[in-house]
């Protein structure tokens, strides 16, 4: 075969190709795209792009308010002030069971930020060109920022660890940039924690084409929701939060005007959604969150979520001094040098507690007791408060490093290529010390690292609410209404199946059996004596 | 030996199917309750609240027939209560110690009135106090418990309506026993229980 012949059905073929994430957004037949504009004929998309901001001033010059806007979402600020607890919580300040903070480790955490170049403390966060919209605009699936870029993507072709990784072509993405998609909230929201599925145990890969049985929302065959058809969003703000979540949503199906948000079951569903045949069932639902029956595990998509992590084994080198890796038969990392040892889980069955929306945190700077399993984050509600509602979570579990001085959570700084970085040099003390002089210097804290360290139990809450089984995959009643079921430790409420009442029963039945012997006995009698001739 | 009509159609269908209701209202309760598994919880949940319900539409009837036939006397103190306490023990003492040595029932069974002094009593204070009000009272409290919570007072929890409606079906269960043994004590084993089937009832004069 000549190459003139090649070189046109190749062209052919990388032609259908391009033209393949528009057809998506194409109304079937017109011909024409869904949406009114076709960003590929705008002038100041055409390129060519130096950098990721460089295509975000395109961008603002026709959505001149997109930026601002930007500027006032948790997506971009990485900070939040709970207005019930009022700590000033984000990912820019809250400490985790994870990797622990983003302070000292901007640039490989930051890779998640909407933004460009968030490199230390010193980020401009007014800056309007630093907005990156390929981020969740990008149609093509050829755009991503690389992990340790903070938070841009590549700009020429790189080696990484023998492989060569491709730049995006920036001019392509911005012509096709649409609506988000599972693949781009997915990019950081499916990959928190380092890799997929780590973190939330939820969200995970496996949400980018799922079957009815994973999650009955957003099957591909089915409805095909996207992230945004429940997370709705208005000048960039999307519903949904995971520090005061809507745990109860009152408002049930919402109605323009009266909207709360649309990301809780209610807003569609209302809150007596069981046929009436199922009428008990209803009756659940001011007490049992809809999550709690109709998600009966997580992490059910084949993708393994991590639910342990012992960062006091860390550190540990073979005796060439050479950091050990160790996988399990499914080729999960079970021990690494850089990061101490892990647990994974897949269909894993959740934790159940009453939860009220709030989340509270154990912040860097608040004393903790080292004896206790330190609550990373707490969550609030009882039994007694009315707006509490039974919850399934994800309970990740570990070990993390604490100041034995000051009985606070110590920042580790894990990432970089200086000479204190836990992930280069595997020096605990050094690590902590560059960690809490950031914390420190950013004012997170005001005490500085003692130079005495050891290692506390932790755990840390995440609520589980999304792969929704189909509503025949929903727990039974006797999951939750028996003795050794799954609410077997839940604390507060009277459940029947679950609950007796010890001397009442031992009582009960005493006095059942003697009436019945008694009955017994007179019987027996009465038969005997019968059978004597009678007296006259 | 006469045959009397003691009881009418309505009146038996009224018992047996009352019997039906609470045999399975017990089976199951103790099952909701979780003392074994025999159909799985929700169905239990399910056939128990059916059950309660027939059993309240049955009782609606049965309180009106009572009502409107006079029926109700049956179940009140034959006599002035001095008497009443001698008549008791008169049919207490036989059935422990009488009807061993022979003795015939020191009640004599009629038309007017069906019940002996004992019957009188446990009826009444079984089904006059236990079921009405507990059983029914703690019933309706447990089913619809999602709609008052929260509203009553403090100590009244759904633990407090279970335990006393748990309480009042273990009385249900020994009265039940009690009960079956006590229509074995007739002239035969089953003479009662037929006349409880036929209506007729042979008495002696």
């Amino acid at each position: 075969m000549s190459c003139s012949r090649i070189i046109p059905g190749g062209l052919l073929l990388a032609g259908l190709l391009l033209w393949l994430p528009l057809a998506a957004a194409t109304d079937a037949g017109s011909g024409i795209p869904a949406s009114t504009a076709d960003h590929g004929k705008f002038e100041v998309l055409q390129g060519p792009f130096e950098s990721g901001p460089e295509v975000t001033r395109a961008c603002l010059t026709c959505h001149t308010e997109a930026a601002r806007q930007l500027h006032r979402t948790k997506h971009w600020t990485w900070e939040y002030q709970h207005p019930e607890t009022g700590q000033v919580l984000g990912k820019k300040h809250e400490p985790n069971v994870f990797c622990g903070s983003i302070l000292s480790n901007y640039p490989r955490c930051t890779s998640c930020h909407i933004g460009y170049g968030w490199e230390d403390a010193s980020f401009d966060f007014s800056s309007e060109e630093n907005v990156d919209c390929l981020a969740c605009h990008d149609t093509t699936g050829t755009y991503s920022k690389f992990p340790t870029d903070a938070g841009h993507p590549l700009y020429a072709d790189r080696m990484v660890k023998g492989k060569l990784v491709q730049a995006p072509d920036l001019a392509q993405v911005a012509q096709h940039v649409g609506m988000t998609s599972r693949e781009t909230c997915g990019a950081c929201h499916f990959s928190g924690g380092g890799h997929d599925g780590v973190k939330h145990g939820d969200l995970d890969s496996s949400l980018i084409e799922p079957d009815q049985a994973l999650d009955v929302h957003m099957a591909a065959d089915g409805l095909d929701f996207t992230c945004a058809t429940c997370h709705t969003s208005d000048r960039h703000q999307v519903d949904g939060s995971r520090y005061r979540m809507t745990a109860k949503d009152g408002h049930g199906v919402d109605i323009p005007g009266r909207d709360d948000g649309r990301a809780s079951c209610e807003s569609c569903h209302g809150d007596r959604p069981h046929a009436a045949d199922h009428d008990k069932l209803n009756d659940h639902t001011d007490r049992v969150a809809c999550q709690t029956c109709h998600i009966p595990e997580f992490a059910r998509g084949g993708i393994a979520t991590k639910t342990f992590w012992d960062w006091s084994t860390a550190t540990r080198l073979d005796e060439n001094g050479k950091p050990i890796t160790r996988l399990d038969e499914h080729g999960h990392a079970v021990y690494l040098s850089t990061k101490g040892d892990f647990r994974f889980g897949e269909n894993v069955q959740p934790e159940y507690h009453w939860f009220n929306g709030t989340v509270k945190y154990t912040r860097f700077g608040d004393a903790i007791d080292p004896d206790q399993v330190v609550s990373v984050n707490d969550i609030e509600g009882s039994a007694d408060d009315p707006d509490s509602r039974i919850w399934p979570f994800k309970v990740m579990r570990g070990r993390q490093p604490y100041d034995k001085v000051t009985n606070t959570l110590l920042v580790t700084h894990v990432f970089g290529k200086d000479d204190t970085a836990l992930w280069t040099n595997f020096d605990w003390s050094r690590a902590l010390g560059a960690g809490m002089a950031e914390a420190v210097a950013v004012g997170e804290v005001t005490q500085p690292f003692s130079g005495e360290y050891g290692f506390v139990d932790n755990r840390m809450f995440w609520p589980i609410t999304h792969m929704v089984a189909p509503a025949g995959e929903a727990l039974g009643c006797a999951e939750c209404h028996s003795q050794d079921g799954r609410l077997a430790n839940l604390e507060g409420v009277y459940i029947p199946g679950r609950d007796a009442f010890g001397i009442l029963d031992t009582i009960g039945w005493i006095v059942v059996v003697l009436t019945l012997l008694g009955a017994l006995a007179h019987g027996i009698a009465r038969f005997l004596v019968k059978r004597k001739p009678r007296e006259a | 030996m006469t045959k009397l009509y003691l009881y009418a159609r309505f009146e038996r269908f009224w018992h047996w199917t009352q019997a039906g209701l609470i045999i399975w209202l017990m089976i199951t309760g103790f099952e909701i309750h979780g003392e074994y598994e025999l159909l799985g919880f929700g169905r239990a949940v399910q056939i128990h609240t059916l059950l309660a319900w027939a059993l309240m539409v049955l009782w609606v009837f049965a309180i009106f027939w009572h009502l409107t036939t006079g029926a109700f006397r049956h179940y009140l103190p034959s006599n002035p209560l001095p008497q009443c306490a001698k008549s008791l023990a008169e049919v207490a003492r036989y059935y422990a110690l009488g009807t061993f040595l022979g003795e015939k029932h020191p009640f004599r069974k009629s038309v007017e009135a069906k019940h002996n002094p004992l019957q009188r009593m446990a009826y009444l204070l079984f089904f006059a106090t236990l079921v009405a009000p507990v059983i029914w009272v703690s019933g309706l409290a447990y089913l619809f418990y999602p709609q008052w919570q929260g509203q009553g007072p403090g100590w009244l929890s759904l633990g407090t309506v279970a335990i006393v409606h748990t309480a009042a079906a273990f009385g249900m269960l020994i009265f039940f026993i009690a009960h079956v043994y006590m229509a074995t004590m007739g002239k035969t084993v089953f003479s009662l229980i037929r006349g409880m089937i036929t209506g007729y009832e042979e008495v002696e004069h």
